[in-house]
């Protein structure tokens, strides 16, 4: 636990002062800004519309950091010396999975409240979306972390790691949009699987990752 | 802490489909050191991951007791923290004593710098900070690539009674340069004697 701790406290120190945490925020309140311009100032479009161009905002917005999630630190020897004190790499995955979504999770889904006000969404699409952020964010956070162990040796790793992740990460947006208008909560059960199946399995394919593309 | 212990019998190295060198054979007790020698591109940097357990051997076998630190061709602290910082984080994984660290930087004469932040350091000063973390880490084998690269006579001075000093704690040194090196009087293991027959080259 205290070896987990230092690893994602240092992780998200570096996002921090690398200001990689105001990028997410900063996307998702632009696109909600830009959106009312592009379609006109129908306030009906927009509510009906709003809730699900924000999830197409965080979808993209939790791809921003994925270069600088494990490249850097694989290339400075990081990774290795976690290595050769006997720190698994699945720990170093599972840390970094913690220190990423606290660094893009809650930063979102605070910046969804302006954006749902330029949106002119209501007050129960706004709790939902709130609610399916917060069980979201973490598979987008695993998804993206997962892709980045994938590509980390590559070159131009960061548009390879944006079409490796975009697929996979249509069943979030699906499930993520779908419980805007679905008064049943199953979306969000879907959702909930969904994220716990990427948040289970990041550490390990992460770890079996860096594990391999060690040289 | 049991005495720290590292044996290579036999081992071979693959690295990109080709044999860097096989039949090295090496048995390092507490308080020894070995000095790894040979030409550029010979394998003294992957043997030393090897005896670090980052690079699994192709044939042979390594066996260690007791923790490793590795000073490689990368710095690995964190370029935007000050130098006490960064090397307390891996200090702290090490679970070094409180003033491991202090002691390193007195070590290495960084004291006067451990404020500074990392990226601001010059070449030598860098190679002094690496070292620092290796003696901070309390970890009782030490492997050292080119440790002396970028050093001057005074620093250089510094390493030899660092080194000195973990071999008289019972500590492994093992060191791959090609320049003299101040290192007491190391097993010397030249890797040249240990290329593969031009035969073996495609294996």
């Amino acid at each position: 636990m205290r070896m987990l701790w230092l690893l994602a406290s240092r992780d998200l120190g570096t996002a921090w002062r690398s200001s990689g945490l105001w990028l997410p925020v900063a996307f998702l309140l632009l696109v909600a800004s830009l959106y009312p311009f592009a379609v006109g100032p129908d306030l009906g479009l927009l509510r009906r519309t709003g809730g699900g161009m924000v999830w197409i905002a965080a979808l993209l917005a939790s791809l921003l950091p994925v270069d600088r999630l494990i490249a850097p630190d694989r290339d400075a020897g990081v990774l290795d010396q976690m290595a050769l004190r006997g720190i698994g790499d699945e720990m170093v995955v599972l840390a970094r999975l913690i220190a990423h979504w606290l660094g893009f999770g809650p930063p979102l889904m605070i910046a969804t409240l302006p954006a749902a006000a330029l949106l002119k969404l209501d007050g129960g699409t706004i709790w939902m979306l709130e609610a399916g952020l917060l069980i979201g964010t973490p598979a987008l956070a695993a998804l993206g972390l997962l892709v980045a162990t994938l590509t980390a040796g590559l070159r131009s790793s960061g548009a390879l790691a944006g079409l490796l992740a975009l697929p996979l990460a249509v069943p979030l947006l699906i499930f993520g949009a779908g419980t805007l208008g679905d008064g049943s909560g199953a979306a969000l059960k879907f959702l909930a699987a969904a994220s716990l199946l990427l948040v289970a399995i990041t550490p390990f394919a992460g770890g079996a990752a860096i594990r391999a593309g060690r040289e | 802490m049991s005495r720290a212990a590292l044996a290579l019998s036999d081992v071979a190295c693959l690295r990109g489909g080709r044999i860097l060198f096989r039949g090295v054979n090496l048995t390092l007790d507490a308080g020894a050191s070995a000095l790894l020698t040979g030409p550029n591109g010979v394998g003294k940097s992957s043997l030393l991951r090897l005896c670090a357990g980052l690079l699994p051997a192709f044939s042979g076998t390594m066996e260690r007791h007791g923790a490793v630190a590795l000073a490689d061709e990368r710095l690995t602290l964190d370029s935007e923290l000050s130098l006490a910082r960064a090397l307390h984080f891996w200090a702290r994984l090490d679970r070094s004593a409180e003033n491991a660290v202090a002691a390193a930087l007195e070590a290495m004469a960084l004291t006067r710098l451990s404020d500074v932040p990392v990226r601001m350091l010059s070449t030598g000063q860098r190679k002094r900070a690496m070292l620092a973390r290796v003696i901070a880490s309390g970890a009782p084998i030490w492997l050292l690539d080119e440790p002396g690269n970028g050093l001057d006579s005074a620093s250089l001075d510094l390493l030899g009674s660092a080194v000195s000093a973990h071999l008289a704690g019972g500590g492994i040194v093992v060191t791959a340069s090609h320049q003299p090196l101040p290192l007491g009087a190391p097993v010397v293991l030249s890797l040249a004697d240990h290329l593969p027959d031009p035969a073996e080259w495609d294996a």
